[in-house]
């Protein structure tokens, strides 16, 4: 093997997404964190399951829920997810500008999904389907609102991580709190999804 | 500006009530004067408040244990003493206090004081087990602790301000729904159960990455202290059970405060929610007390009998199964709730397969006694005594797992004798063991076993008495969480078991003076060694109490029981060439402020005092985030001073011997005659 080579493989092992070996305990117990999320995600999903069908005397999910509506959320939800990814990619380059400018971005896009899924809510509850009125609505209030409440989460998390690469560059424990961040977000992207097969399509049809 | 809390929240209605007051305030009182009075406040802020030391955290979460043992049983033997006078009249307690001790005395042995034991002996022991330094995140430990203790300190201000749920320690609506229990009693008990719910889950993560991620070189998985194994499965168990509490009291916290229908009887509510989502954590839950006590017992037998653990293996998987099947028995604790008569018989048999695993344990538990060389220890008559109590309890459970049975039994002083009946000695003796076992190692010198073995016979006769008689009670049809009755019939066996109670006190006095001989003579019973009892674990190998980073050089393991391996080997004690720099977390004041700030959020959402809860509730979250931006949280212990500390210890002298010469019978081909290598 040439000098240049192996050069070359050294440097793809410090080209890792996280900030090195050293945090792989913090990646590992995040993954954990999300595992203990994804339980709490089920259950709620398995509330409205078997909720879905207790309306009472409120409207079903048929008149409530309006397919235009959610495909534009989850448009702005996954096209946040993919600009995570480039802000991600341009950690590896540690291009401090990229970095900031795609966060930025994908705090754009999160605060438009909560924003929708905020004006969804405030129209439900309008036209006299809020989560009071029906063990249906509370499940879907419920489900809905801890997704939205966690991309909220997540929003403060990424304008956190832009002050901290602003102030400290990209340093390693930086670079793998960014990872960890990363992790979430694109999980609630999953959850979302799941909500959208789960909750809006079967809701619909 | 005060929500709901006016002047009446004091209990000035009861003089009953107006006692616990008092006890609770006065007891904090005189800590506070004690504490002032000692000059020890700074001392206590730096040394252990502020600690990440994975130790000193393990020792606060005990002694909040005890505390909360002593008030958990105070409700006990109160219900004791009411059910013994209360035949065609009212005692002494009126109905809602008596119903509010019931659920006191269940929520708080659990969460309150089961738990913080169970994870205290986790963080004294389980990083020494394996090896390491410290946890896997020292911070979260820290935060974990001051979560768990918040969650108490609610418990404990309902005493004072407001009145405790009503509604059992399940909190089963539609009775905990806000029609039924309009006060604060249940939003008490959701927020404690809450805010130590996170802990629990943290907890649960931060173990299973220190086990996983943090073990010596040459520690494979089945080279694991049984200890560590069973704290492993448990952690998995708290990891992944606890966000169904979170689930299920957010969920009944929304109908409370906002009017949803999750558990409501109206509006299309379903109360059989409620029930699945509070045993898919709490079936799970009654492992998590368990298991670390079987570890505990695992430890204390092989140690004392001086001998290997005999089928580790089998102890390993049976450990492994229980974890697994646990998740899948929860159905049994309403099998007369409505469910078909094929799902009951599903959940009946998931149910009594787990008495295997369980078997499997006891049987390994008697082989590695039989031809050992027992020491009768204290930690040895706990266990015998558990042994013998425990196989009793489960096997009223398998009674109880049958369906067509439980619907005679279920809700009866039968289902409430049988369950205290497996959780007292098979998980509080076994806390107890574990505390006589690892005291010296936490404090450097050892407990007195006169005290310990007179509180043993006054709490295994004690448990006999109180008990037994709640076995034949079912039998003869009272129901559980009576408050008066009218059969004559059941009186004598009320008194019989009040007189039990009477017992388990002198025993939690025989304790209390354990402590106080053993601190007044701890000058006889220092520790010098490290390692009183020749133990074979390397928790054994640091000193007692340990340095701050446990292990100066990092033992190589090549073995199970790999400090009886390193003591055949010979080589404890040998100093390296060069000590190394140690890097250790610096301590810091964001966990127990964000505890803090967790109980303010608590109390104010009880007492709907929104302001103060947004105000705590941002809080937390900037706390949050300067303590995630701090790129500072590590500190150097360097080589001199490691050695300055390492040349002042003594090391083990002990020897020891195989289990061939043990058991005193070689076998023809030369192999060890008992245990397997």
């Amino acid at each position: 093997m040439s000098a240049v080579e192996a050069s070359a493989l050294e440097s793809e092992e410090v080209v890792h997404l996280g900030g090195g070996e050293e945090f792989e305990e913090r990646e590992f117990g995040f993954w954990l964190y999300l595992m203990t999320d994804a339980v709490i995600f089920a259950l709620l999903f398995a509330t409205y399951v078997v909720m879905k069908d207790n309306i009472a005397e409120g409207p079903d999910a048929k008149s409530l829920f309006d397919l235009g509506h959610t495909a534009g959320e989850t448009l702005l939800l996954l096209l946040s997810s993919i600009t995570f990814g480039f802000a991600s990619l341009a950690s590896l380059d540690l291009k401090r500008g990229q970095v900031i400018f795609w966060l930025v971005v994908t705090i754009a896009l999160g605060v438009g999904f909560v924003a929708m899924e905020i004006s969804e809510f405030v129209g439900m509850i309008a036209q006299g389907a809020g989560p009071q009125v029906s063990g249906f609505l509370s499940a879907f209030f419920t489900l809905v609102g801890t997704h939205g409440l966690h991309v909220s989460f997540g929003v403060i998390g990424i304008t956190v991580m832009i002050g901290q690469i602003a102030v400290k560059g990209l340093t390693n424990p930086v670079k793998s709190r960014l990872y960890r961040l990363g992790l979430f977000w694109h999980f609630l992207d999953i959850v979302w999804i799941g909500i959208f097969s789960v909750v809006y399509l079967p809701g619909i049809l | 500006m005060l929500g709901r809390l006016t002047i009446d929240a004091l209990p000035f209605y009861s003089w009953v009530a107006m006692a616990g007051a008092g006890v609770t305030v006065l007891g904090g009182l005189v800590v506070f004067a004690l504490i002032t009075y000692l000059g020890a406040w700074r001392y206590l802020w730096r040394e252990w408040l502020t600690s990440v030391d994975h130790k000193k955290i393990g020792i606060m979460y005990i002694v909040l244990a005890l505390v909360m043992l002593i008030r958990g049983f105070i409700d006990a033997i109160m219900m004791r003493a009411q059910q013994a006078i209360a035949l065609n009249s009212e005692g002494y307690l009126p109905a809602e206090h008596f119903e509010q001790i019931f659920s006191s005395h269940g929520t708080i042995m659990i969460f309150f004081m089961a738990m913080p034991f169970v994870s205290g002996l986790f963080n004294v022991v389980m990083p020494q087990q394996i090896g390491a330094r410290d946890v896997a995140f020292p911070f979260m430990n820290a935060l974990s602790l001051w979560l768990t203790a918040a969650g108490a300190a609610l418990v404990l201000v309902s005493l004072v301000v407001g009145k405790f749920s009503e509604a059992g320690w399940t909190g089963y609506p539609p009775y905990s729904g806000i029609q039924y229990s309009p006060g604060v009693g249940v939003d008490y008990w959701i927020w404690a159960l809450l805010v130590s719910g996170v802990g629990s889950t943290l907890t649960g993560i931060n173990f299973v990455v220190t086990i996983l991620k943090k073990r010596a070189p040459g520690m494979t998985l089945m080279r694991m202290p049984m200890f560590t194994w069973t704290t492993l499965v448990v952690s998995l168990l708290m990891a992944f059970a606890f966000p169904a509490l979170t689930v299920v009291a957010i969920q009944l916290g929304l109908d409370r405060y906002l009017g949803f229908h999750f558990f409501t009887n109206e509006a299309g509510g379903n109360m059989m929610n409620y029930a699945n989502l509070l045993w898919i954590w709490g079936h799970p839950e009654v492992y998590i007390l368990i298991l670390p006590a079987f570890g505990v017992y695992s430890e204390v037998v092989a140690t004392f009998s001086g001998k290997r653990l005999f089928g580790y293996d089998s102890l390993v998987y049976a450990t492994a199964c229980i974890g697994i099947l646990s998740f899948t028995v929860w159905l049994h604790h309403f099998f007369t709730m409505g469910s078909s008569a094929n799902v009951n018989a599903f959940f009946g048999i998931a149910t009594m397969i787990i008495a295997v695993p369980t078997g499997v344990k006891v049987f390994d538990w008697l082989f590695t006694m039989y031809r050992g060389r027992i020491v009768f220890h204290p930690c040895m008559y706990w266990t015998v005594g558990f042994i013998v109590t425990f196989v009793i309890g489960g096997i009223s459970g398998v009674l109880l797992a049958l369906p067509p049975a439980d619907y005679l039994m279920h809700n009866s002083t039968f289902l409430v004798a049988h369950f205290h009946n497996v959780l007292i000695p098979g998980a509080l003796f076994g806390y107890f063991t574990g505390m006589n076992y690892w005291f010296p190692k936490a404090f450097g010198f050892k407990l007195n076993e006169t005290w310990s073995i007179r509180a043993f016979w006054f709490w295994l006769i004690g448990f006999y008495l109180a008990f037994m008689p709640l076995y034949v009670l079912g039998f003869m049809g009272m129901v559980r969480r009576m408050e008066h009755y009218n059969v004559p019939e059941w009186q004598p066996y009320l008194v019989v078991a009040a007189v039990g109670a009477v017992f388990v006190l002198i025993g939690i006095f025989c304790i209390i003076m354990q402590f106080y001989v053993s601190f007044r003579d701890r000058a006889e019973a220092v520790d010098t060694t490290g390692d009183p009892w020749n133990g074979r674990t390397l928790e054994w190998a640091t000193t007692s109490p340990p340095a701050p980073y446990n292990f100066a050089i990092i033992p190589n393991v090549e073995d199970v029981d790999a400090f009886a391996d390193m003591k055949r080997r010979g080589v404890v004690g040998v100093r390296p060439a060069a000590y190394e720099d140690i890097v250790m977390p610096k301590s810091t004041g964001a966990g127990i402020i964000l505890g803090g700030l967790a109980f303010v959020l608590g109390f104010a959402m009880i007492w709907h005092i929104w302001w103060l809860a947004a105000c705590a509730l941002v809080g937390s979250v900037v706390v949050l985030i300067l303590r995630v931006s701090n790129d500072d949280d590590e500190f150097i212990i360097t080589a001199a001073e490691v050695e300055a500390i390492e040349s002042k210890r003594q090391f083990s002298q002990f020897k020891i011997a195989t289990d061939a010469s043990v058991a005193g019978r070689p076998r023809p081909d030369g192999q060890p005659a008992a245990g397997k290598i």
